[in-house]
């Protein structure tokens, strides 16, 4: 184990590498282009394949290749770059091809600017692309998650055979903390679906493509049983002071970093409040979120978009207590004060 | 002990699509379009049963890929 | 078994080549022997050409053939080699991709003229220009078979489709685009030729560009195009036997029929590309198997130690980041958690820099400082800026090289002027004020012992060249805020 000051960004590289990736197909992109910069520089060096691709679209495109031949492929983008890269994504999800792709989320809609947003949540979480599909979500909040959810990204996706997005926001690719690397590179076993360009490879196919229409439907199927399988094993959350709280915090990525400061600052004003984060988007922690209804009688979700995670704690929640929301947009990060005087506001009115 | 046999072309019956592309580039003019339909209800192509050089244009003009068989001039062993 | 049977060898027979699997079991249906392709397709003859070189040239095993977008997206239905499916115009990022995985194998990109020439231009463009390994075969039939007979980019002028139904109108639609001349203006591609599979003359002269093109990959010289102009009765609403006559008649007349570059004999064959990592090399060059930690872990200096908010801002070029990473290092060798954000993006490359650096003996949770304990300030702006937000009782370090005047605004703080540039050049390392600035901070704060910066220094300094001026930055300036406000 090594103990690296590093950024997010460049955390997500590294630890690529040693989940076996062995190519690296992007477009660069500010906030995520430190991800870019780091494979450019070491992936020549260890023998992996880099390329800088002429597009968003060209890159996930280039990974639908990699990935069918069986190799781990990674891509990165931040949000307008993944508008570009869902139809890539919806194919791949159709053919059932494994791939990484990281969103370092900035601010849209548009060409926005490049201050932290969450508003990809929408177009990541629930599909983005055309099509019945839906792929894993992982939602790290800090660099050590930057890694390790890298890892375990190209594991679920050669698990269930699916793209898998880490899905961050530019502080959590900009921040430098210390992480802990592991010393050793996954093993990638042989994919028997996959084209090596060899005899015994031949014979497979990869497609998104059926015409007849029972047989499509047949696809969707088998994709809707490995979602729902998805759901049944892969939920991932943690829990901030929630055992007691009259009142939890719903937040991923920066958001639960600040709500983490918020629930330190009021807990030690009295107030019983919480912090639920869900880590993985989808599936998302939907019965451990419900779970918390019996005791506490206010849910706020904290996200830097117009409200878009916060459906979705309306839905594990189900009409037993009020869900609020509160964020901002455009790249502005609310500030400490500002929040404090939000999530007491709520306190107030619900709670008293 | 070895005989030579005379070249020939075998049609599909089942496989031609009647688009009369091999009629039109056979240079001995020995394919030509019956008045036969066949399963798909095509028109289908035929060799006369002569003249055939074995030279497998018609091969290449066939946009299908087992439609036709061209024998060229071979020695059969006996 | 009758003799006739016995004797059909390759050599006297012509008929379907190897190349195509015997029967087309994934095509849906009853009839496995024939193609989807309406009758008289051109499809049909090109597909024809490349099962036959991929048997004669004894590539199939290693072959990869990209269906695309069109008519030919079931081109996998019938070639016996690997088959990949691509989106619309994707082809050669597919290829890319596959075949760069896949070093040593031949990537086919079976494109038509929607696919290639119009919504995929970028992808061919860019595929070609850096000598993918990789044989396109470019099926223009000027039209859009599959979808509709709808115009394509290669659709000549006052042809009527479905989309251009009064006749292509050039000053509308542009003119038909000549992919293969395009293509051959580039440096990688190193055979570049158009054909037609309009009559046997011209599909014989396919045949031949096919096998070459597919030759020079096999010999390793990357990239080759063959453009085949095409017919397409149904979409054109012609008789076969009139729409392979339009081929050679209209179409050829602006697509000329001829080789637009073929330095294949002059070619050195690139060496085999290397795309599988070496596991030992990623350790190594991760350094992730070595666990240096520079200090001893100190369990007291954890426990008390006071959390720390520090804004450290001046303008680009300052090395106002690296005095933040710096403080940084040292809470992380000490064992503390850390974070520290950057200003990013445009801000960067002009104007000014900030950054924020958190320590705690806590876990932290937002890594934004919005009051710091402590600003460095390098510059007037950013004292201007960020002083107003310290702390009550907090701390700013002013650069008094640069802010000349006493900063008055704020009386509940404590201020500390040291002159960064001045100490920085007086030991002849101008760019090592924002040493100065960490020391000052420690100085002022002994949140740090001394000695941990000096060893961090010597450990982590990536210009060994300069470690002795910096170090020598940081005595004195140590020395000058000791002497100056704590004596």
């Amino acid at each position: 184990m090594k103990r690296e000051f590093i950024k997010g960004n460049e955390a997500i590289s590294k630890a690529a590498l040693l989940a076996g990736c062995s190519f690296y197909f992007g477009y660069p992109i500010t906030p995520s282009s430190e991800i870019v910069h780091a494979c450019a520089q070491l992936f020549p060096l260890v023998g992996a394949g880099f390329l800088q691709a002429e597009s968003e679209v060209a890159s996930i495109n280039m990974c639908y290749g990699a990935a069918a031949a069986g190799r781990r492929v990674m891509t990165a983008s931040s949000s307008p770059g993944i508008s570009l890269k869902q139809e890539g994504v919806s194919y791949m999800a159709s053919a059932e091809l494994p791939v990484v792709i990281i969103d370092i989320m900035r601010a849209g809609p548009g060409l926005g600017n490049i201050w932290p947003e969450q508003s990809d949540y929408n177009q990541v979480v629930k599909g983005g692309g055309h099509g019945s599909y839906k792929c894993p979500v992982l939602a790290p909040n800090c660099p050590q998650e930057m890694c390790d959810h890298t890892i375990l990204a190209f594991e679920l996706a050669d698990k269930y055979r699916t793209p898998v997005y880490v899905l961050a926001d530019a502080y959590i690719g900009q921040v430098m903390e210390p992480v802990e690397f592991p010393s050793e590179v996954l093993p990638v076993a042989k994919k028997e679906w996959a084209i090596y360009g060899d005899k015994e490879s031949k014979h497979n196919l990869v497609t998104s493509i059926q015409m007849n229409t029972i047989e499509m439907e047949k696809v969707n199927v088998v994709l809707q049983k490995k979602y729902k399988e998805i759901e049944e094993k892969e939920v991932r959350f943690s829990e901030y002071m929630t055992d007691d709280a009259e009142m939890i915090i719903v937040a991923y990525g920066i958001s639960s970093r600040l709500a983490r400061s918020v629930v330190n600052d009021l807990r030690s004003k009295g107030i019983k409040i919480g912090l639920f984060r869900p880590i993985t988007l989808f599936p998302f922690p939907k019965k451990q979120i419900l779970k918390h209804a019996d005791h506490a009688k206010l849910f706020v979700a904290l996200e830097l978009s117009n409200g878009q995670m916060v459906d979705d704690v309306r839905l594990a929640v189900n009409g037993k207590r009020p869900v609020e929301y509160y964020g901002r947009m455009g790249g502005a990060v609310p500030t400490h004060d500002e929040l404090i005087e939000q999530i007491s506001g709520f306190y107030k009115k619900y709670i008293g | 002990m070895e005989e030579a046999t005379t070249p020939r072309v075998e049609i599909s019956f089942d496989q031609c699509k009647g688009c009369e592309l091999c009629v039109i580039e056979c240079p001995k003019k020995c394919l030509f379009m019956s008045k036969k339909i066949n399963q798909f209800g095509y028109l289908v192509a035929e060799y006369s049963g002569k003249d055939c050089t074995g030279c497998g244009i018609c091969f290449y003009a066939c946009p299908e890929p087992g439609t036709i068989t061209v024998y060229k001039k071979i020695k059969n062993k006996v | 078994m009758s003799t006739t049977e016995e004797t059909k060898t390759k050599s006297d027979t012509i008929s379907k080549p190897a190349g195509f699997v015997e029967d087309f079991v994934r095509k849906p249906g009853k009839f496995p022997k024939v193609t989807h392709y309406c009758p008289g397709c051109g499809h049909g003859r090109v597909h024809k050409l490349i099962a036959e070189a991929m048997a004669d040239l004894e590539i199939g095993d290693k072959t990869i053939l990209i269906s695309p977008v069109g008519c030919t997206v079931f081109a996998y239905y019938y070639f016996d080699c690997g088959n990949l499916q691509a989106a619309h115009g994707r082809a050669p990022a597919v290829a890319t991709g596959v075949g760069r995985s896949n070093p040593g194998s031949i990537t086919i990109s079976y494109q038509g003229d929607g696919d290639l020439g119009a919504i995929g231009t970028a992808e061919i463009i860019h595929a070609a220009n850096r000598g993918e390994d990789m044989t396109v075969i470019f099926v223009n039939n000027g039209i859009y078979g599959m979808t509709g007979g709808q115009m394509a980019p290669t659709t000549l002028e006052g042809q009527v489709t479905s989309t251009s139904p009064y006749g292509r109108d050039i000053r509308d639609a542009g003119h038909p685009m000549r992919m293969a001349e395009i293509i051959a203006t580039l440096e990688a591609p190193v055979f570049v030729e158009r054909v037609a599979v309009s009559d046997s003359k011209n599909i014989m002269k396919a045949r031949k560009a096919i096998r070459k093109a597919l030759q020079s990959q096999k010999d390793g010289h990357g990239f080759s195009f063959v453009e085949i102009l095409s017919a397409c009765p149904i979409g054109w609403k012609m008789k076969p036997t009139d729409a392979v006559k339009r081929v050679n008649d209209e179409m050829a007349k602006y697509f000329p029929i001829q080789n637009f570059k073929d330095k294949i004999a002059e070619h050195q064959p690139y060496p085999p590309r290397v795309t599988t990592p070496d596991n030992k090399k990623i350790i190594e060059v991760l350094g992730v198997n070595k666990d240096v930690r520079l200090f001893k872990k100190d369990q007291k200096f954890l426990d008390n130690f006071k959390d720390q908010n520090i804004k450290i801002a001046g303008f680009g070029g300052q090395g106002v980041l690296l005095a933040g990473t710096t403080i940084g290092y040292l809470g992380m060798e000490t064992g503390l958690n850390v974070t520290w954000l950057p200003s990013y993006g445009p801000e960067m490359r002009g104007g000014t820099a900030n950054c924020n650096v958190v320590l705690s003996n806590k876990e932290i949770g937002s890594p934004m400082v919005e009051h710091p304990s402590a600003l460095i300030a390098m510059n007037g702006p950013s004292l201007e800026e960020f002083g107003p937000t310290v702390k009550k009782d907090g701390l700013i370090i002013i650069n008094s090289s640069v802010v000349k005047e006493e900063y008055t605004k704020r009386n509940d703080v404590k201020k500390i002027y040291i002159p960064m540039n001045e100490i920085a050049e007086s030991l002849g390392v101008m760019a090592a004020a924002n040493m100065a600035a960490v020391t000052a901070f420690i100085a002022a704060t002994k949140a740090f012992e001394l000695n941990h910066l000096l060893e961090l220094i010597k450990h982590n300094f990536k210009k060994k060249h300069l470690i002795e001026q910096n170090i020598a930055v940081i005595n004195k300036s140590y020395q000058y805020v000791n002497d100056t406000y704590f004596k």
